[in-house]
């Protein structure tokens, strides 16, 4: 049986280059594609905690965030698409129009 | 134990190439398709944790339903052709880089001084655990409320998709049945 700890590094490992794909790269979609990479994270490390501990709770959680993240993707690729209308890009800093 | 552990390091191995394929290739495709293998990965280790079901719900609406919706938006938009564009300020990739390895180091420093706390552990769980039979008594019996309101919010979120994309269609559309008449 694989330690939980070694489950918890590998997510640290995931959470860490979702954050830099946010940081790092310009293109909306990237972006969001890195979010959903960190609940991806954040749900092995729930998993592993669920095991360690013997309790479902954590599988129960999981669920949560998966309809949680399609709910967010529906959502967040629709406002794509309609800045990409407006504007021709997803490039996230040419969205300043609000900047004063 | 060997075995395993062999799998789980060409597993990790395998997850955190995807990864950085998808943080670094120029094409939102790519982007994309290196995720897919990502979250396959990761359903794999689900199973090898006891979550068949979580890891069957995580190949069917992540690497399925949620990937295909991106790489269909990123086929209308033709987005997969935006050149990496200039940084609107300098220094914000280094820092980024530093940022994201000190949260790193320091998410290591914790997990591996403070270990996974005092709670009761459990050596061996029962063979049903992690199945669909029992996900689903948990669900329906602790969870019935949160699972009611799962609903609501895709309800929303559906409304709100449509409500997002649509308006736009509608004000570009308008001055054409004016034309035709």
């Amino acid at each position: 049986m694989i330690p939980t700890t070694y489950y918890l590094a590998l997510s640290a490992i995931l959470f860490a280059i979702g954050v830099l794909g946010v940081l790092v790269r310009r293109n909306a979609i990237i972006i969001f594609m890195s979010i959903e990479m960190m609940l991806n994270a954040a749900n092995l490390a729930f998993v592993a905690f669920a095991r360690e501990f013997g309790s479902l709770d954590g599988q129960i959680i999981v669920f949560f965030v998966l309809t949680v993240a399609a709910a967010e993707v529906a959502v967040g690729l629709a406002l794509i698409v309609a800045i990409f209308r407006s504007k021709a890009s997803i490039d996230v800093d040419e969205v300043s129009q609000l900047r004063g | 134990m060997n075995v395993q552990f062999v799998l789980f390091v060409a597993l990790s191995a395998i997850a955190v190439v995807a990864a950085s394929g998808m943080l670094l290739s120029s094409s939102a495709i790519y982007s994309a398709l290196f995720l897919v293998i990502n979250f396959l990965v990761v359903a794999i280790f689900y199973l090898l944790l006891g979550a068949p079901f979580i890891a069957m719900v995580q190949v069917t609406v992540y690497a399925g339903a949620i990937m295909v919706l991106f790489l269909f938006v990123i086929m209308i938009l033709g987005a997969e052709k935006t050149r990496q564009p200039t940084h609107a300020q300098r220094w914000q990739q280094p820092l980024s880089l530093l940022l994201g390895l000190v949260l790193l180091v320091l998410a290591g420093y914790v997990i591996m001084t403070h270990g996974l706390g005092d709670l009761p552990r459990v050596l061996e769980n029962p063979t049903s655990y992690g199945s669909p039979a029992a996900i689903g008594r948990v669900l329906f019996q602790s969870y019935l409320l949160p699972f009611e309101l799962t609903s609501l919010l895709l309800l929303v979120a559906m409304v709100g998709a449509v409500v997002l994309t649509g308006v736009a269609e509608r004000r570009r559309r308008r001055p054409r049945p004016s034309r035709r008449l």
